[in-house]
């Protein structure tokens, strides 16, 4: 029922062109309920990404409400009546959680845009099993990193009372290094008022804030409804001010700091035609990094496709392993457990000549970092 | 032989051949959507036995089948680990072993819940019954050990002594079996001087009171023997998916399997598994050709609940001229 | 001291829009004896006819008249097209045809809003914020709303009371048969209180839409809580839905606020922080739990 609560859009089939020719690749995905916009995102930039490849593919694309059961009964079709090899578009880790063990048991590949589950990362890491985006960890290892670097020594973490909330602040804390108070929210909490007023009382230098999606949408808002926004300064990690959010709560996340492993102003040849790409496509739709993920991913199984053809699984594994490919990230490199290697920068949310949010890099503050989770991991 | 046995029969010996048809057809993943409705078939069988039987309606009733779930989760975590839970109990893998834990502590778990939720009657108990799972719901979700919101990964599923369980087929005809024997357990039941009283209860719970019946202790055991089944159901689901998740508990689990009941038909023993049949398949293939699904199911219960009183059991019947 | 006080005050706001929302819920229960799962999406339809229309206008207020206007109408419409045959049903029906409106609820507003959550400010009067205390400042907004909730829960009290309407609804509550037996007009009533309903759940929605993120699906999270006021206020009872909505915004508001951290002094560990949110995320339901195990009916139970 918690699938049948949540709800879904746009048919598949008019916003995916079939190339009927091409190798079949098996996008599961999260498009119904409030979270749907990632996974719309996540098979858009695919599209896009593969396109430019101009490799032959077909993508199936199913939903998976989010819930495990659904993703693994999706899985099972994908894998053993369509004959599918090659999987992608997970967004949650729960759900990837359940489906990845099923794709590797049938011996097929699964490249993720988005999760990655620690659990998959260390000592059962498998060959077949590759993540583009990031490992959870680093993610906030940055942010961490980010608000040391501005000087702060104190610091308020808060994030949603569930593993993913928990991995956030334990990351952030490893790189900080200064004093952090931990406040854990309700997995479903939408007002925080509560918080707002905790924050005040303990008067961080610094407030850092792992809320994805409309979590995120309702902190921001009322960081800047409780005039906190002005004087107790806030670094967030990308998850938590993707384009959606930004578009949604404008000027409210404006003086906020960020980081991320990318950003629309970067000035490589793959970011801007990828930008460019877009807003093409989609001129309505905000450009996240959950598309820009899927957009790389859809790059890397693209030319591996070209290079290998979709046939023989070893001789793509081997393909996809090389990532031979431009990033739009730039520096690019899978880590030993086929996780990436890659760059750290910090962001800020500047207003734009009509006052709305605009995210503008500043500078590179980790440099060619993998995750903790890698040395465990023997392949 | 009575003719509803034949029936039985003939559906189960249908059922059986599922394997071999989804690979004749090259649709396999069938085998793995009806394991999954008769699973689910057997969570809302239970269910049923209290709500169309017993006249008590549950809204909780996902907080068994999830604690049947995590029972296997959990014992296979610490097998997988090698450590022991609290300290001393050991982990396993064994099926033997894990399904009847997993039926005795959904029921312990019963039966507190339901020592205390049968104190209230009416709307009062559908909320208590939904307080209390969304206890359990909150409880498992902050146990970091077992993986929190994530949930507990089993890499493999529980063995059984002689089969290979990896076989999907083989797997799927031990929940089969799981499922005929449950469905005779309840026929059983329903006729028995004990089912008998539950259904009295229903009707008339001051008459079944005055002839002397401790209403109150008879619907306890119902409450009790209900949630096993659940804990039983989400024991098999957890093999079958080699997944335990806190969603497995979710509010709106409770709430699908009212839907199945209700669907198929309260109170019918074929029902619950009818109807399950019925929502899982209709869902999956909804989503496998629009996003938009949920509208198509919601217009289609809305319809089923306005044009026809006793669900799709009713239909049936009147179809079939008044058969079982 | 200032911090216990701001929480009581976060508390309090919380308790009024549970009660806006389960002061229609209780009525719609106690008088038709209908269980409306549905009702958490009257709530999502107020907010986000609020906030679109405040898109297109600029205007916070437009958003507010639209907002109540859209959620009577969706109510008015539910009532005439489905709750009318299940009056005679039994819950578990009621449950089912409710479920049923929900998907339909959130899948239509997904076919014409989309999926990203909609963006609302509160309205330019209320963007500051107050010194309520020497060191707290309070959001102005949230001061509003608390008023706005206190004046519908006189409004109501007055309305039931005082007015030949509230008669009928009373007695609607206590013996709903005799009602009917008077000759009411009983269908006119019904459709009434209904409407009511709506439009205080779409008032609840509207006023919380600058503040959390209106999406759809934001109706099912809070229904349960309003379930929960219900139960505990006693089904049927305005005066309980007030009361049981306070008390638990608050006891809600200060679990979270200070359990976790009350935890972590007592037991050693990062383990306490996670229990601690477990446990205030848990607390209203044990709240039920415990108010329903000594007064089986509720607080202030309407019906005998």
């Amino acid at each position: 029922m918690k699938k049948l609560l949540t709800t879904a859009s746009l048919l598949v089939a008019s916003m995916v062109p079939a190339y009927a020719e091409g190798t079949k690749i098996g996008v599961i995905t999260t498009l119904s309920g409030p979270a749907g916009y990632l996974g719309e995102q996540i098979r858009d930039g695919l599209t896009l990404g593969l396109q430019a490849t101009g490799a032959a593919f077909e993508l199936v694309v199913e939903d998976d409400g989010r819930d495990p059961n659904t993703g693994v009964q999706v899985a099972d079709r994908m894998l053993n009546e369509e004959g599918i090899k090659l999987l992608t578009g997970i967004v949650f880790s729960n759900v990837s959680g359940a489906v990845v063990p099923e794709a590797l048991d049938a011996g097929a590949i699964y490249v993720s845009p988005n999760a990655a589950p620690s659990g998959l990362a260390g000592a059962k890491c498998n060959p077949n099993y590759f993540v583009v985006s990031w490992q959870n960890d680093s993610l906030h290892e940055a942010s961490g990193a980010a608000a040391k670097k501005l000087g702060y020594t104190t610091a308020v973490a808060l994030a949603p009372n569930y593993q993913a909330g928990k991995d956030a602040i334990e990351g952030f804390k490893r790189e900080f290094g200064g004093e952090v108070t931990e406040i854990y929210t309700g997995v479903e909490q939408s007002d925080f008022a509560g918080e707002m007023a905790q924050i005040r009382d303990k008067a961080p230098q610094v407030v850092f804030q792992f809320h994805p999606g409309g979590q995120g949408i309702a902190f921001l808002k009322q960081y800047q409804q409780s005039g906190l926004l002005g004087s107790i300064p806030m670094v967030l990690s990308e998850p938590s001010y993707d384009g959606v959010i930004l578009k949604a709560v404008g000027p409210a996340a404006v003086g906020v700091t960020g980081t991320t492993h990318w950003n629309a102003d970067f000035d490589n040849e793959a970011s801007k035609a990828m930008v460019a790409a877009w807003a093409a496509a989609f001129p309505e739709t905000p450009l996240t990094t959950y598309a820009q993920q899927a957009y790389d991913t859809g790059l890397l199984i693209g030319g591996a496709l070209n290079k290998a053809g979709g046939e023989d699984v070893a001789a793509l594994q081997a393909a996809i392993k090389a990532a031979d490919f431009t990033s739009t990230r730039g520096h690019f490199a899978f880590g030993a457990n086929q996780h990436p290697i890659q760059d750290w920068y910090m962001t800020e949310i500047v207003a734009d000549e009509a006052g709305n949010p605009k995210i503008v890099t500043k500078e590179k503050i980790r440099e060619a970092v993998g995750d903790v989770y890698a040395a465990d991991c023997k392949m | 032989m009575k003719r509803e046995n034949i029936i039985l029969l003939v559906v189960f010996v249908l059922l059986a051949l599922v394997p071999f048809a989804a690979e004749f057809t090259g649709q396999s993943s069938w085998t793995k959507l009806v394991g999954q409705a008769l699973i689910y078939g057997m969570a809302a069988a239970s269910l049923n036995f209290i709500l169309g039987y017993g006249g008590m309606i549950s809204f909780g009733h996902a907080a068994f089948f999830g604690v049947g779930g995590y029972v296997v989760g959990i014992m296979y975590h610490h097998f997988d680990a090698g450590t022991a839970f609290l300290g001393f109990i050991p982990g396993t893998d064994q099926m033997l072993i894990t399904l009847p834990a997993a039926v005795l502590v959904a029921g312990l778990a019963a039966a507190v819940v339901g020592a205390l939720s049968l104190r209230t009657g009416g709307v009062q108990f559908i909320m208590i019954t939904l307080a209390f799972a969304q206890m359990f719901f909150f409880l498992f979700i902050s146990l970091k050990t077992y993986g929190g919101e994530d949930g507990i990964m089993v890499r493999r599923t529980n063995a059984l002594p002689g089969l290979d369980m990896k076989d999907k087929a083989t797997l799927y005809w031990v929940v089969l079996g799981f499922a005929a024997a449950y469905y005779l357990f309840l026929r059983r039941l329903v006729q028995s001087s004990f089912g008998q009283i539950i259904a009295g209860i229903r009707q008339n719970e001051r008459r079944m009171a005055a002839m002397g019946i401790s209403t109150y202790r008879y619907k306890l055991y119902a409450f009790i023997l209900s949630g096993m089944g659940a804990g039983l159901s989400g024991a098999l689901m957890v093999n079958f998916l080699r997944f335990a998740s806190p969603d497995m508990m979710h509010w709106s689990k409770s709430g699908e399997l009212m839907v199945m009941v209700i669907l198929g038909g309260v109170g019918t023993l074929a029902g619950p598994f009818i109807g399950a049949g019925a929502l899982f398949t209709l869902e999956s293939m909804l989503a496998r050709y629009t996003e938009h699904w949920m509208l198509p199911v919601g217009i289609l219960l809305l319809i089923v609940v306005m044009t026809s009183k006793g669900g799709l059991m009713a239909l049936i019947r009147k179809l079939t001229g008044g058969a079982k | 001291m200032i911090l216990l006080f701001e929480q009581l005050l976060n508390g309090l706001q919380y308790g009024v829009t549970l009660f806006l929302l389960a002061a229609g819920l209780t009525l719609i229960f106690g008088i038709m004896g209908v269980i409306n799962l549905a009702h958490g999406a009257l709530y999502m339809v107020g907010a986000f006819a609020a906030s679109w229309v405040a898109i297109q206008t600029g205007s916070f207020w437009g958003g507010l008249l639209a907002g109540l206007v859209a959620s009577a109408i969706a109510g008015i419409v539910v009532e005439l097209g489905v709750m009318r045959r299940l009056y005679a049903r039994d819950h578990l029906d009621q449950v089912l045809a409710t479920f049923a409106l929900i998907l339909i609820f959130n899948q239509s507003t997904v076919l014409i809003f989309g999926r990203q959550p909609l963006f609302t400010s509160v309205p330019e009067i209320f963007s500051g914020s107050v010194q309520i205390l020497p060191g707290l400042p309070y959001p102005t907004y949230r001061l509003f709303v608390i008023a706005v909730g206190l004046a519908v829960a006189v409004g109501l009290y007055f309305l039931i009371n005082k007015t030949r309407v509230g008669m009928l609804v009373r007695a609607g509550a206590t013996n709903r048969q005799m009602v009917r037996a008077l000759g009411v007009n009983i269908q006119g009533l019904y459709t009434a209180v209904f409407a009511l309903g709506a439009l205080l759940a779409g008032l609840a929605g509207v006023m919380a839409s600058p503040i959390v993120s209106v999406q759809v699906g934001m109706g099912d999270e809070i229904i349960l809580a309003t379930f929960v006021v219900v139960v505990i206020g006693g089904v049927g009872s305005v005066k309980g839905a007030f009361v049981a909505g306070i008390v638990l915004g608050m006891f809600d508001t200060m679990l979270r606020a200070f359990l976790p951290a009350t935890l972590q002094q007592v037991m050693p560990g990062p383990e306490a922080q996670a229990l601690g949110v477990g446990l205030s995320s848990m607390g209203i339901y044990l709240m039920m739990a415990l108010v329903l195990l000594v007064r089986p009916r509720g607080l202030f139970a309407a019906r005998g």
